[in-house]
């Protein structure tokens, strides 16, 4: 386990690197001045540039500003937004909770209408149950989240009036975004579930539980979904890591605060700092998930660890 | 050895396999429902791209101000918006874009992610090491995160969004090239090549390449897909294409204002990029029970 750990801990090292790496030379990729290009129709004085460049260290040789910005943001300091002034690192802060609640509302819903729809198809293999979990999944798939989401405004918000169409808040706000969010995650994990869980049933120790008289509820919850949920637990870090960089879209269509907007925002008004920094942290928050994940994975299974 | 020699008994064999192998696989395919009903929308909606001035009743960008808003009708099929714009022949017109940039954007993941992939899995040791690195790096960018950075680099606009769109998907490519490149290397006939004096360039191209093309035909099917999608999302940020271009994504975007009274705008570049997502979805879906049962777990 103490072998697993460590190397798994090893491999992270040189990832965060590189993503530190290619987040700093964005800036450095920009084609033209990356001045010009930030400043860009605002008028700005020779003294202005200057005290930008000396701001983003621009002035100073290339592995120096790289060593700066590392340990700089290595201690929460990822510079300042140059549209709103204010550091890049409070921007965040003042956006991440409502961008976190949505990511695990979304989250939650996937899974519990994922893992419903693919033992349901599963269980009731080549059955028109089956069938609409199956074309279900494949309509969730293929529908854009900005659609979906504006086809909930439309009926819930515009006709019923059930919730709020837009912004951010209480958790009337959040139904709407945090089920567009999960629909189409929920699409993928069905299928996961549902191929696993076919694998699983034909299993013999499945065959033994029956035999040995029981219930089928007993057999499928029990014996079956333990061992099917296991690839759906594996791609949880994966699933949380898109959802969150699916929030991007999502809080733009229900104009809903948080970093996702953040970032369009930012991109827009090329307020790079705030790009750069936005970037980074969803880049290492997903690294960090995944290794997390990765050791829950191996505590939960030893083939894991041993193998 | 025989076979790896001479350049005709090669041929034969190989061919007389080839032929009988097609046939086969196209009977297969249509076997598949979904398969099929995904091809012939995929057919249907490349002929509205070619044919998109002929179809289209009204130039896509022709602003009519006395005529906007207008609800679908016999002379507006899909009515028309704020600016008098025909949507059907906007959403017409939108077909050709969307194609172009799923099918350019997986070009260019295909190639480099092919490319790496090969090179990764048949040099293996610190080339294999050093790609594999990097491409855990892109994967540390989650879903539309790298093709987001990439547009902010390189600016908003139609071509770069195919560029960011097209990067972005390279590991996926690159990772499956590599591991049929592994699997394929263990085979005898890779080493009888090398022991007849084959290069590392022909044993690559004729022994090794074949046994990817299977798994990359799937994965860029399914990958047009998803590129159609994220371009779609991009340039609903504002982030992808711009006004007044015909894009499906764009057309949902400056439609949502009229969500109330003007369901039309947004509705059928929406329904539009659905139907040709899960066109292509399910025809990925086909070809890949066809061409690569392996994969059939995975989703």
């Amino acid at each position: 386990m103490g072998r697993f750990l460590i190397q798994r801990l090893l491999s992270t090292i040189p990832v965060v690197l590189g993503v530190s790496i290619a987040v700093f030379a964005m800036l450095h990729l920009v084609p033209g001045d990356p001045i010009q290009m930030m400043l860009g129709e605002f008028q700005t004085s020779p003294e202005q540039v200057e005290k930008l460049k000396a701001q983003l260290y621009l002035d100073r040789p290339l592995p120096e500003q790289y060593l700066r910005f590392v340990t700089n943001a290595a201690q929460g300091d990822l510079g300042y937004s140059i549209r709103s002034k204010r550091p890049v690192m409070d921007e965040i802060r003042d956006n991440l909770p409502s961008t976190l609640v949505l990511t695990l509302a979304g989250l939650a819903i996937a899974v519990v209408i994922g893992m419903t729809l693919g033992i349901v198809a599963a269980v009731k293999q080549n059955t028109w149950a089956d069938l609409a979990a199956m074309i279900m999944a494949m309509l969730g798939v293929s529908m854009p989240s900005f659609w979906l989401g504006l086809l909930l405004i439309f009926g819930f918000s515009l006709k019923f009036n059930w919730f709020p169409a837009t912004g951010g808040g209480d958790f009337k706000h959040l139904v709407l975004p945090a089920v567009t969010l999960g629909l189409g995650a929920s699409a993928i994990i069905a299928r996961l579930t549902r191929s696993t869980m076919l694998e699983v049933l034909r299993q013999e120790y499945i065959t033994t539980a029956r035999a040995k008289g029981l219930r089928n509820s007993v057999v499928i919850i029990r014996h079956a979904l333990r061992n099917a949920m296991i690839p759906t637990i594996t791609i949880l870090g994966l699933q949380f890591g898109q959802l969150l960089a699916g929030t991007v879209v999502i809080e733009t269509v229900f104009g809903r605060p948080g970093i996702g907007r953040l970032i369009v925002a930012a991109i827009l008004e090329k307020d790079f700092p705030l790009v750069q920094g936005i970037v980074l942290f969803i880049a290492l928050a997903y690294v960090l998930i995944n290794l997390f994940v990765d050791v829950l994975y191996a505590v939960l299974d030893p083939r894991i660890r041993l193998g | 050895m025989e076979e790896v020699s001479t350049a005709p008994a090669n041929a034969t064999p190989s061919m007389a396999v080839a032929r009988a192998k097609r046939p086969n696989l196209f009977a297969r395919l249509r076997r598949s429902k979904v398969a099929v009903a995904g091809f012939i929308a995929l057919l249907i909606l490349v002929i509205m791209a070619v044919a998109a001035p002929i179809i289209s009743p009204y130039e896509p960008n022709a602003v009519a101000p006395k005529d906007a808003l207008q609800a679908p009708s016999g002379s507006h099929l899909f009515g028309t918006d704020q600016y008098g714009r025909d949507v059907f022949s906007r959403v017409v017109y939108g077909t050709r874009l969307s194609l172009m940039v799923g099918f350019i954007s997986v070009t260019i993941a295909v190639v480099i992610g092919t490319l790496m992939g090969l090179i990764a899995g048949y040099y293996g040791r610190w080339t294999d090491t050093i790609i594999m690195r990097f491409v855990d790096i892109m994967l540390a960018f989650p879903g539309i995160l790298l093709a987001l950075a990439l547009v902010s680099i390189l600016g908003p606009s139609l071509p770069n969004l195919m560029i960011a769109v097209g990067i972005s998907s390279v590991p996926a490519y690159a990772r499956i090239v590599r591991s049929s490149v592994l699997s394929a290397r263990e085979n005898v006939y890779v080493d009888a090549a090398r022991v007849v004096g084959a290069t590392d360039g022909v044993i690559m191209r004729r022994h090794v390449l074949p046994n990817v093309v299977a798994p990359v035909i799937v994965l860029a099917t399914l990958g047009t897909a998803s590129a159609i999608l994220w371009a779609a999302s991009l340039s609903f940020l504002g982030l992808g294409s711009q006004p007044p271009t015909p894009e499906w994504g764009r057309m949902l975007s400056e439609g949502r204002n009229y969500l109330r009274e003007q369901w039309w705008i947004a509705t059928f570049p929406g329904v539009a990029i659905m139907v040709t997502v899960l066109a292509m979805n399910l025809l990925g879906d086909g070809l890949r029970d066809t061409l690569d049962p392996r994969q059939q777990i995975r989703t």
